[in-house]
C-alpha cells in the first residue's frame, strides 16, 4: 500500500476494484465501511456481488477481465469533463498527450459492451472519483491475476495520476497483499530477480555488494519464477526442489501440470506444519513450527514491520523454519549460516537492505512497529509513499489498449469461471485444521446464476462436474445472483474440489502471474441433491 | 491540544478534556457511576437509565449523554437517583438467569459489579422472580453462544455490529417484556449475515454473548496475526503449552484492537493433533520417521550434488522476514542460483 490502514477512514472517496475486501482483508473492510458511514463515497467494482456492495454508493458489476476498459472509460470521462488535475499533470507527470490519444478507442459503446455496464453509471463513478478528495484506490488479485494484469495495474495508476490523487494522506493507490507476509517475502528477496529491498540481481554493483558481504561468487542472471520453475522441472532442467510452507498442488493454476512435473523430480524437500497434498510427493518432509512457536517479524500490506513472538515451545519435535534453513546452510555452505536467532538475522538484513536500514528488534518493541522505507536508526518510518515526488522522477501516464483474456467462453465451454476466496478460509491448509472455521464453510461451492442454472435444469445443492480444457472437478452448485449470468465462481481452499485443475496457467508477460481469474468452463453431468 | 476544563464530582475537583461526557470524566478519575449500555468505542444512547446524576442541583440527567462543562457540580448519588437505579437493577437481575459460576463473564461482569454497588435486596428479588420462562440458547455459531436469559438489553452488541463492524446483523426485536436481541428475521446466528468476527462478544457486558469453551489464559503474548496482509496485532492466550485464546491489541495502528473471525478464533490449528511433529524420510514409497540429524544430512547431501541451475526453492509468504531472508541467501549464496520465488503471484 502507498498509504496506511489508519488513513482509510479519512478518505472522501474509496474505489475498491478487484478486491473482495470483506473476505480477504476483513479489518480493512471495517475501515472502509466506517469511512462510508462518515460520508465517504464508496465505489465497488467487481464481477460478483461481494459483501462490500451493501455499503457502496455505486456498484460497477463488470465482466471478469474488463478492468482496463472500465478504468480507461472512467479516465475518458474525467478528461472530457475537464476534471483532471492539469497542474499536477504538468508538474509531476509525463506522456499525457499519448495517453489522451489512447482514450479515443474507449468510446461509450465499446466500453459498455465489454464491461456489461451502462455508460451513464461509469460516467457517474468517474465524476464521483474525480471530485471527492482525498480519494484512495484499493485493488487485489482481481486486478493482477490476468494475462493483462500489468495493464490493469497501469490503468489503476493512470486514474490516480490523472486526478493528482497520489502522495498525500488517504490519497493513493493501494494494492492489498493477500497472505500475511507476502509483502515481507518480496521485501526480503524471495524473488528470482531481486535481492532484499528490490536490489536487482543483474546490477553488477549490487552483485558486488552481496558478494563482498556474503564472501561468495554470485550469479548475475535472473532466476526462474514460480510457474517457470514448474515448466523447468517438466523439461528436466530442475531436478531438486525445496518447498517451504507452500502447497502448489492446490494453489497453482493448472494443477495437473504440477502433478506431472513433481513426479519427475530427483529429490524434493517439503517443510511445513501439516502434511499437505504437495508434501505427499516429497522425499523428505521437515516439520516446521507455527507462528505461535517462534520469534520473528512480518511486514503487513501497509509496509509495517511488526514483531511475531514465541508464545509456546515448538509442538513435538518441530523446529522454526529459520533454524531448519540455518542448519541446512551450515551443511552445504562454508560460511554465513551461524545465526543464533531472528534478531541476529535482522541485523544482517538491515546492513544490506537500505529500506530496512533502520529496523532493529529494539525499535520494534514499540507496538506500532516501523513502516519502510526506514533507511537509518533515526528515521521514523514512512506512513505514505510518493510524498511530493515520485521515486523514479515523474509519474508516467501509460497509453493502453483493451486485450481480452487468454481464454474466453465459446460454444464448447460457454461459461466464464472466476476464482475468489472465502472469509473463513485462507489459502489451502491451515484453516481446514482450525476447528470451527471448517464448520462455517464445509465445502467448495460453484456459484452459478439462476438464469444459467435454469438453462441447465440445475438446482441449488446438486453435485455437478465442471470441465475446462485442462481438467474437471466435482462440486456442489449454489444457485445465486451474486454472480451475473454467464459467469460462475469457485474458491480454491478445498482439496476435495481442487479448483486449480481447471484454471489457466497463461502468464502475464511482465509480472508472470497466471490468469487464475478467468477461464472457460462447462457444467455437466449433475447428480440431483438427495431429497 | 483539546481544552482542559475543571469541574467537581461529589465535591471532588477533577480535570478533563472539553467534549468528554460526565460519565467518562468520572470513570477516568476512578469514580464509579453505575452503567450498562455505555461503551467507550460506541456512541452513547442513554438507554439503561443507570448512570443518572444531578448537575448543579437540577433534575436527574444521564451522565453518558451529558457533556462535561467547566465549573459544574455533579452529584452521583441522591435518594431519587438511588431509587431509579435500584428499581432498574432489580428488574434486570430478576429476569437474569444467574448461573454465575459457569458463566464466561463471571470475573468481568458489569451486572455483578452493579448489584454489589446498588445493594440489591434478596426478598424483593424473590417477589419479582419467576415471571418469565427460560428462552432457548442459540448455540448455532461454532465460536460463541447467545443466551437471551442473561441479556440485559444494553444494545452494545447491536451498536457494535453497526458502528464498528458495519455488518448490521443484529437488532432489538419485539416490544415491552417480549423485547429480545436477535438477528434480522430472528434466525439462528449461523443463518444470519453475521460474519462471526466476535466484536460483539468481546463487548457484551455480561455473559449473554460468550465464547464457547472459554478458558481464561494463564499468560498472554503480544504478537501479529498469521492469516492476512492486514497484520492485526493480537495477544495469544496460553495455558501450559496450549494456545487457548486470542484478543485484539488496542494499541496497534493496523487494527486498533479489531479482529476478524480468522484472527480471533482461527488459532486451533496450532495445537491440532494432525501437526507434523517429526522429520520424515520416504523409503520405498513410504514415509518413515527420522531424526533431525539423518534428515538434515540427507537434504544437505542431495543439495550439494545439485548446485546451480538444477536447483529451485519456493519460499513462503507465511514465513517470517528472517526466514525468507535465509531461504534466498541459501539459494543464492550456497546453491549458486537466483531461482527462488514464493506465491506472491497467486
Ligand atoms: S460476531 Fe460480528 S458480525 Fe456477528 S453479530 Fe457480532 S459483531 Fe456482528
Ligand atoms: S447480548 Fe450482551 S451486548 Fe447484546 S444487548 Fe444483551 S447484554 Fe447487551
Ligand atoms: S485478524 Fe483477520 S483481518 Fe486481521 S490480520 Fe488476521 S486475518 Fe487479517
Amino acid at each position: 500500500m502507498t498509504n496506511s490502514i489508519e488513513e482509510v477512514k479519512d478518505a472522501a472517496c474509496i474505489l475498491a476494484i478487484g478486491t473482495n475486501t470483506t473476505a480477504a482483508h476483513p479489518v480493512i473492510a471495517y475501515s472502509m465501511k466506517q469511512a462510508s458511514r462518515n460520508g465517504a463515497k464508496l465505489i465497488v467494482a467487481n464481477p460478483k456481488v461481494i459483501g462490500l456492495v451493501r455499503s457502496a454508493d455505486i456498484f460497477l458489476q463488470n465482466q471478469p477481465g474488463s478492468d482496463v476498459a472500465l478504468l480507461m472509460g472512467m479516465a475518458r470521462v474525467i478528461v472530457e469533463l475537464g476534471l483532471h488535475d492539469e497542474t499536477f499533470i504538468e508538474e509531476q507527470c509525463e506522456n499525457f498527450e499519448a495517453f489522451q490519444a489512447s482514450l479515443e478507442a474507449f468510446n461509450p459503446e465499446f466500453v459498455a459492451e465489454v464491461t456489461g455496464i451502462q455508460w451513464e453509471t461509469i460516467a457517474e463513478a468517474a465524476q464521483v472519483y474525480a471530485t471527492n478528495k482525498p480519494a484512495s484506490i484499493f485493488y487485489a488479485m482481481g486486478i493482477t491475476q490476468h494475462t493483462h494484469g500489468t495493464d490493469n495495474v497501469m490503468a489503476v495508476s493512470n486514474l490516480a495520476l490523472l486526478t493528482g490523487s497520489v502522495g498525500k494522506p488517504s490519497t493513493g493507490v493501494n494494492p492489498l497483499r493477500g497472505q500475511n507476509n507476502v509483502q515481507g517475502a518480496c521485501d526480503l528477496g524471495a524473488l528470482p530477480n531481486v535481492y532484499t529491498g528490490y536490489q536487482q540481481v543483474t546490477d553488477p554493483k549490487v552483485q558486488a555488494k552481496f558478494e563482498e558481504a556474503w564472501g561468495v561468487k554470485l550469479s548475475g542472471e535472473n532466476g526462474l519464477t514460480h510457474v517457470e520453475i514448474i515448466d523447468a522441472i517438466d523439461e528436466g532442467q530442475i531436478k531438486v526442489l525445496y518447498i517451504v510452507g507452500e502447497n502448489p498442488i492446490l494453489s497453482e493454476a493448472n494443477a495437473n501440470h504440477v502433478d506431472k512435473a513433481f513426479r519427475k523430480l530427483d529429490f524434493m524437500v517439503v517443510q511445513d506444519i501439516f502434511m499437505s497434498g504437495t508434501a505427499e510427493y516429497a522425499d523428505v518432509v521437515l516439520p516446521a513450527a507455527s507462528f505461535a512457536e517462534k520469534d520473528g517479524t512480518f511486514t503487513n500490506t501497509e509496509r509495517r514491520v511488526q514483531r511475531v513472538r514465541k508464545a509456546i515451545a515448538p509442538v513435538g519435535d518441530s523446529r522454526p523454519d529459520w533454524w531448519i534453513v540455518n542448519e541446512i546452510g551450515k551443511r552445504v555452505a562454508e560460511k554465513g549460516f551461524d545465526f543464533d536467532g531472528p534478531k541476529e538475522i535482522m541485523e544482517e538484513i538491515a546492513a544490506l537492505t537500505p529500506i530496512y536500514g533502520g529496523i532493529t528488534y529494539e525499535r520494534l518493541e514499540d507496538v506500532a512497529g516501523l513502516q519502510w522505507p526506514c533507511p537509518n536508526k533515526d528515521h521514523p518510518g514512512t506512513p505514505y509513499l510518493h510524498k511530493g515526488k515520485f521515486s523514479r522522477g515523474k509519474g508516467k501516464l501509460i497509453p493502453l489498449v483493451y486485450k481480452p483474456s487468454d481464454e474466453m467462453p465459446d460454444e464448447e465451454y460457454p461459461l466464464l469461471l472466476t476464482t475468489d476466496r472465502s472469509l473463513y478460509h485462507y489459502h489451502t491448509v491451515i484453516t481446514r485444521m482450525a476447528e470451527g472455521l471448517d464448520e462455517l464453510e464445509k465445502e467448495e461451492l460453484l456459484r452459478i446464476n439462476p438464469v444459467d442454472a435454469e438453462g441447465l435444469g440445475l438446482e441449488g445443492g446438486d453435485m455437478v462436474k465442471v470441465r475446462s480444457r485442462r481438467g474437471e472437478v466435482e462440486v456442489r452448485a449454489d444457485v445465486t445472483d451474486v454472480v451475473p449470468p454467464g459467469v460462475v465462481s469457485m474458491s480454491f481452499h478445498f482439496h476435495e474440489s481442487p479448483t486449480n485443475v481447471l484454471t489457466n496457467a497463461a502468464l502475464d508477460p511482465v509480472a508472470k502471474i497466471p490468469e487464475t481469474k478467468v477461464c472457460a468452463v462447462r457444467v455437466e453431468e449433475f447428480q440431483k441433491r438427495a431429497q | 491540544m483539546t481544552e482542559e476544563i475543571n469541574l467537581t464530582i461529589d465535591g471532588i475537583p477533577i480535570t478533563t478534556r472539553a467534549g468528554t461526557s460526565v460519565l467518562d470524566a468520572a470513570l477516568e478519575n476512578a469514580i464509579y457511576i453505575p452503567h450498562l449500555c455505555h461503551h467507550p468505542d460506541l456512541k452513547p444512547v442513554g438507554a439503561c437509565r443507570l448512570c443518572g446524576v444531578e448537575i448543579d442541583g437540577g433534575r436527574m440527567t444521564m451522565s453518558c449523554l451529558e457533556p462535561a462543562r467547566a465549573g459544574i457540580e455533579v452529584v452521583t448519588e441522591s435518594p431519587e437517583i438511588a431509587l431509579v437505579r435500584r428499581t432498574a437493577v432489580e428488574l434486570l437481575i430478576a429476569n437474569h438467569d444467574m448461573d454465575c459460576l459457569a458463566c464466561a463473564a463471571a470475573t468481568d461482569c458489569e451486572l455483578l459489579r452493579l448489584s454489589a454497588h446498588v445493594s440489591v435486596q434478596s426478598e424483593r428479588l424473590e417477589r419479582l422472580k419467576g415471571l418469565t420462562e427460560l428462552k432457548p440458547v442459540d448455540n448455532s455459531n461454532p465460536f460463541f453462544s447467545f443466551d437471551p436469559n442473561k441479556c440485559v438489553l444494553c444494545t452494545i452488541c447491536v451498536r457494535t455490529c453497526e458502528e464498528i463492524q458495519g455488518v448490521r446483523a443484529l437488532a432489538l426485536i419485539n416490544r415491552g417484556y417480549e423485547t429480545v436481541i436477535g438477528t434480522f428475521g430472528n434466525k439462528p446466528f449461523i443463518e444470519s449475515v453475521c460474519e462471526s468476527c466476535g466484536e460483539c462478544v468481546v463487548r457484551c457486558p455480561v455473559g449473554a454473548l460468550a465464547p464457547k469453551r472459554f478458558q481464561k489464559p494463564a499468560r498472554e503474548v503480544q504478537t501479529t496475526c498469521t492469516y492476512c496482509g492486514v497484520g492485526c496485532g493480537l495477544y495469544l492466550g496460553v495455558i501450559g503449552d496450549r494456545i487457548v485464546s486470542a484478543r485484539g491489541d488496542r494499541e496497534r495502528p493496523s487494527n486498533h484492537g479489531q479482529l476478524c473471525v480468522k484472527g480471533r478464533y482461527g488459532f486451533k490449528f496450532i495445537n491440532h493433533p494432525g501437526r507434523l511433529t517429526t522429520p520424515l524420510i520416504k523409503r520405498n514409497g513410504e514415509f518413515e520417521e527420522a531424526t533431525w540429524e539423518e534428515a538434515l544430512d540427507l537434504v544437505a547431501e542431495k543439495f550439494s550434488q545439485h548446485k546451480g541451475d538444477s536447483f529451485a526453492a519456493l519460499a513462503s509468504a507465511k514465513c517470517t522476514n528472517e526466514e525468507n531472508y535465509l531461504i534466498q541467501k541459501l539459494t543464492r549464496a550456497a546453491m549458486g542460483t537466483n531461482t527462488v520465488d514464493h506465491c506472491a503471484r497467486l
